[in-house]
């Protein structure tokens, strides 16, 4: 065992090409913890006659495990990843299993920060490709295991199938080795190394001598043309037990001697807790016992049901808000954020706007407000974790995209060694951002703590889950243009939002330097050629904590943008398809423009009361753009059809990609109809979904997709399909009713059938 | 309290005020009906009391006087029921959370009109909340389901 594991740390290189650009300033020291590789996290607990290849291929005698770090909301995160190692390594479809594998520095993320940088996706600078290259080293420094930003698939691509093709070459050489036939005269298939014979060894049993030998320097990836199973319908590896009520979730975990919990903090977040008096709750059936956590109370019962209304006997006094205690207060304070002082970036100042606006007439100058709510996440299985604290050593089940986060955060609660600490990743009844955030388990540790020696399930109410969300950001936005004859001229827009980055990295003790591009994403990178274009954030005083949610910054300024570039459009009398396609500076951008007019038969009559709305964002590397056409009926405003187009370089798996596009169409639209959060008296008014309104399948239109394959830049698809959904909505309402909707959800201005 | 879910006795001793939906996950270990919302509002909770489609979050098991079936009564992954078979053969599920609801109330709702129209899909999947947005495959498993069934298929 000891030389296997000697030569398995040995040098493993997966994505390390960025390191040909370099990092400016870097220190030495910096350098060598760069290219040091992170030991292989399956060495440890390696279980007797398994082998490991590399950190993400495990061997036993019964059966091949793959490694998907990237955590499964129902994204398809787990099937793709397999499909990319189960492609280079040559197994059959479903011939594996698949397992998320323990937080490791090893499954470090080296393409979401780049998110958040200063770079134009558009940009193919020396500095744009550098500061690309900087995300993977931080990243790797980090150690940052981090699901979110539609990377999985970016981050993925090259890495995982270098890892199946390096577990490939040790088996095929371990092949060589015991049969004397050298390795240019064997081949793979289906989990097996074939000899000239015909006959078939295994890997099952070629992995033990395999996982002796160093892997390969170097490895030859397949051609495009040779791939069996990437590009072509995958069904999901996860779709049978979801089908069949057989899937665990985390809130389905079962364990001997397990105990149920759950939890009761301020809704008014931040604020704190007073006093609480138990005596009720303590007496109720089932209760074993009520727990101060910080910030809140916990009570730990026989039974989950028991436990939420012991909880309701709870009697509590909370603090105040730490923020504006109304909506209407929120927005003032928003609203009053346009300030040098609070000037938080201006990536984007072409031309000269000042100028442009002076100069027009009076007439031909639009002025407008935009106004977002804060948003819910709100994903269908609640906040919750299983977790045990015996004999100083911590087990948490839970789903998370932050598994490290996780380990540190527990670690601090519990008060022990981070080494003690063991994150067993689960499947997630959706996330949409929510689970970046890792406050409910380190509650539930805290209940383990008070509680040792057997397994609690902390399950949050809905209730809980709505009021404690970590919402999208509330947003006021001013825009001023001006047309010239046909054409926009002059584009003027300010955005004032909090930071996610410094809400949600300071709750992991994090620095979130520079300026924060979530607060103009999706509006200072768009591939307009305006002549006078200025896009500048605002950063408002914190207030109620905020998040990443499902397309972060582009979720909400993909509407404002495309709101009020339409608004200049229809001032300038063009044609909103024609003139963003004049405007269009970026190939890739202009021919997702073009296909989702053939696609729409943008510019055929419509009958009077329908109307198409267009709408173009480019978020996360990927030009999408949307149409929806709508029906002013007397029962108010249907959605009959949506079509979408995405440049998204190359298509791994359509059946899923569809999905997702799909999917992120019905989240936008969902979204801007009817989602809000309001707040008074510092605590959000929509506490479960009779209040908190969700799209519904009566209301869900036709959606037709279609992914463009012409960049070659592989881009992930989970969360740009959602921005361009809602000003494409608005924009059709435009065109059917004459009516402009500046403020979200749309139903506080028109009703919907 | 005798219970009978799937086909098995049970004998309990829990309130009559307990949600049907907690004595089938936490007494029993039945955990294909989900906890969403616990006001009926999501449908995630979805479970057939002699074929009718109920919401088990809301309903007390004291009041429960029929046989009860969870989606891991209605079909296994070895023997799935017609409209498993769509859902699958769709791929419908993404975060798959909602779908055990969505499964029981189609199922249910394509055993009392075997023929629906559109419209009919329309007004009753509305019922059952998606927030991963699996809609427009729910509908086309639904109608393919209903073919399946017609089809007399419906077992295996």
């Amino acid at each position: 065992m000891a030389d296997l594991a000697r030569i398995a740390r040995r040098t493993f290189l997966i994505g390390a090409g960025a390191l040909a650009v370099g990092v400016a300033g870097g220190l030495a020291v910096g350098t060598w913890a760069y290219r040091r590789d992170p030991a292989n996290p399956l060495l440890k607990d390696l279980p007797e006659g398994a082998a490991t290849l590399n950190p993400y291929v495990r061997i036993d005698a019964n059966g091949i495990t793959l490694i998907t770090p990237r955590a499964d909301s129902g994204q398809g995160a787990y099937s793709v990843q397999a499909a990319l190692i189960a492609e280079e390594l040559d197994l059959a479809w479903g011939q594996f299993r698949v397992e998320p594998g323990p937080p490791s520095a090893a499954y470090y993320n080296g393409v979401v920060m780049a998110e958040s940088f200063p770079i134009a996706a558009t940009s193919d600078s020396f500095m744009a490709r550098a500061g690309r290259g900087t995300a993977d080293v931080v990243g790797k420094l980090l150690g940052l295991q981090v699901t979110g930003g539609s990377s999985t698939v970016p981050d993925g691509f090259d890495r995982l199938r270098v890892a199946g093709a390096v577990a490939r070459q040790m088996l095929l050489a371990a092949a060589a080795q015991q049969t004397g036939i050298p390795v240019d005269q064997l081949k793979t298939a289906d989990g097996a190394v074939l000899l000239p014979d015909g006959k078939r060894l295994p890997y099952t049993t070629l992995a033990t001598a395999a996982g002796r030998l160093a892997p390969p320097s170097d490895v030859t990836l397949k051609p495009v043309e040779q791939w069996r199973l990437l590009g072509k319908p995958m069904p999901r590896l996860d779709v049978p037990a979801k089908s069949t009520g057989t899937a665990v979730y985390g809130i389905d975990l079962r364990m001997p001697g397990m105990v149920y919990a759950t939890v009761r903090t301020n809704p008014r977040l931040g604020g704190g807790i007073v006093r609480f008096d138990a005596v009720k709750a303590q007496a109720a059936r089932g209760v074993l016992k009520v727990v101060p956590i910080p910030g809140g109370v916990g009570v730990i019962a026989d039974n989950t049901w028991r436990a939420f209304r012991a909880a309701d006997l709870l009697e509590i006094e909370w603090g105040a808000a730490p923020y504006p205690a109304t909506t209407e207060a929120m927005f003032a304070q928003a609203a009053a954020s346009f300030t040098d002082a609070r000037r938080d970036s201006q990536q984007k100042d072409e031309g000269d706007v000042e100028a442009a606006l002076k100069a027009a007439p009076t007439e031909r100058v639009l002025q407008a407000e935009y106004r977002l709510p804060y948003l819910a996440h709100a994903p269908l299985e609640p906040m919750n974790a299983v977790v045990q604290l015996k004999d100083g050593r911590l087990d948490i089940w839970t789903g998370t995209q932050v598994p490290r986060f996780v380990v540190t955060g527990a670690a601090a609660v519990a008060g022990i060694a981070e080494s003690q600490v063991h994150v067993h990743v689960q499947i997630m009844g959706g996330s949409f951002g929510r689970r970046l955030e890792d406050d409910y388990v380190r509650q539930a540790v805290a209940l383990a703590r008070a509680h040792q020696g057997v397994p609690i399930k902390m399950t949050w109410s809905r209730e809980e889950d709505m009021t404690h969300s970590f919402p999208r950001p509330l947003a006021v936005a001013r825009a001023r243009g001006t047309v010239d004859r046909d054409r926009v001229q002059a584009l003027d827009l300010s955005i004032a939002a909090q930071s996610v980055a410094a809400s949600q990295l300071g709750r992991q003790n994090q620095p979130a330097v520079g300026p924060d591009m979530s607060i103009v994403a999706g509006a200072w990178d768009q591939p307009f050629a305006i002549p006078h274009y200025r896009i500048t954030g605002y950063r408002v005083p914190e207030m109620v904590p905020v998040s990443s949610w499902r397309s972060v910054g582009a979720s909400g300024n993909g509407f404002i943008h495309e709101s009020f570039l339409d608004e200049l459009i229809a001032a300038a009398g063009a044609d909103p398809l024609a003139e963003r396609l004049r405007l269009c500076s970026h190939e890739p951008s202009r021919r997702v423009l073009q296909t989702v007019g053939e696609l729409s038969g943008w510019g055929t009559p419509l009958p009077k009361g329908r109307g198409r709305g267009l709408a173009f964002t480019l978020s996360f590397g990927v030009p999408v753009a949307e149409v929806v056409e709508v029906t002013a009926t007397p029962e108010g405003i249907r959605i009959d059809k949506a079509f979408v187009v995405a440049e998204v370089g190359r298509v791994l798996d359509p059946v899923n990609l569809e999905a997702q596009l799909a999917g992120g169409v019905v989240w936008g639209l969902g979204h801007a109809m009817l989602g809000e959060l309001t707040y008074a008296d510092g605590m959000p008014q929509q506490t479960n979904f009779h209040v908190y309104q969700s799209l519904r399948l009566y209301q869900s239109p036709q959606i037709v997709t279609r992914a463009l394959q012409t960049t070659g830049q592989i881009k992930g698809i989970g969360e740009p399909g959602v921005p361009p959904a809602a000003p494409a909505l608005a924009n059709a309402i435009f065109a059917a009713t004459g009516q402009r909707i500046r403020e979200l959800p749309l139903r506080k201005h028109i009703g919907f059938v | 309290m005798k219970l009978n879910v799937n086909g098995r006795d049970h004998d309990l001793e829990v309130e009559p005020e307990m949600p049907l939906l907690w004595v089938l996950r936490d007494e029993l270990g039945i955990t294909g009906p989900k906890y969403g919302c616990g006001l009926a509002q999501c449908g995630a909770c979805t479970v057939h009391l002699d074929g009718v489609a109920v919401r088990s979050c809301s309903m007390p098991v004291g009041a429960v006087q029929a046989p009860v079936t969870t989606i891991e009564g209605l079909g296994r992954p070895a023997a799935l029921h017609a409209v498993q078979k769509a859902w699958i053969e769709h791929q419908v599920a993404q975060c798959g959370y909602c779908q055990s609801g969505q499964i029981m109330a189609a199922a249910a709702f394509l055993a009392a009109e075997p023929t629906p129209t559109d419209a009919q899909i329309d007004e009753v999947m509305s019922g059952n909340l998606c927030r991963c947005g699996t809609y427009p495959r729910i509908r086309q498993a639904v109608r393919a389901a209903a073919l399946l069934l017609k089809g007399g298929r419906d077992n295996g």
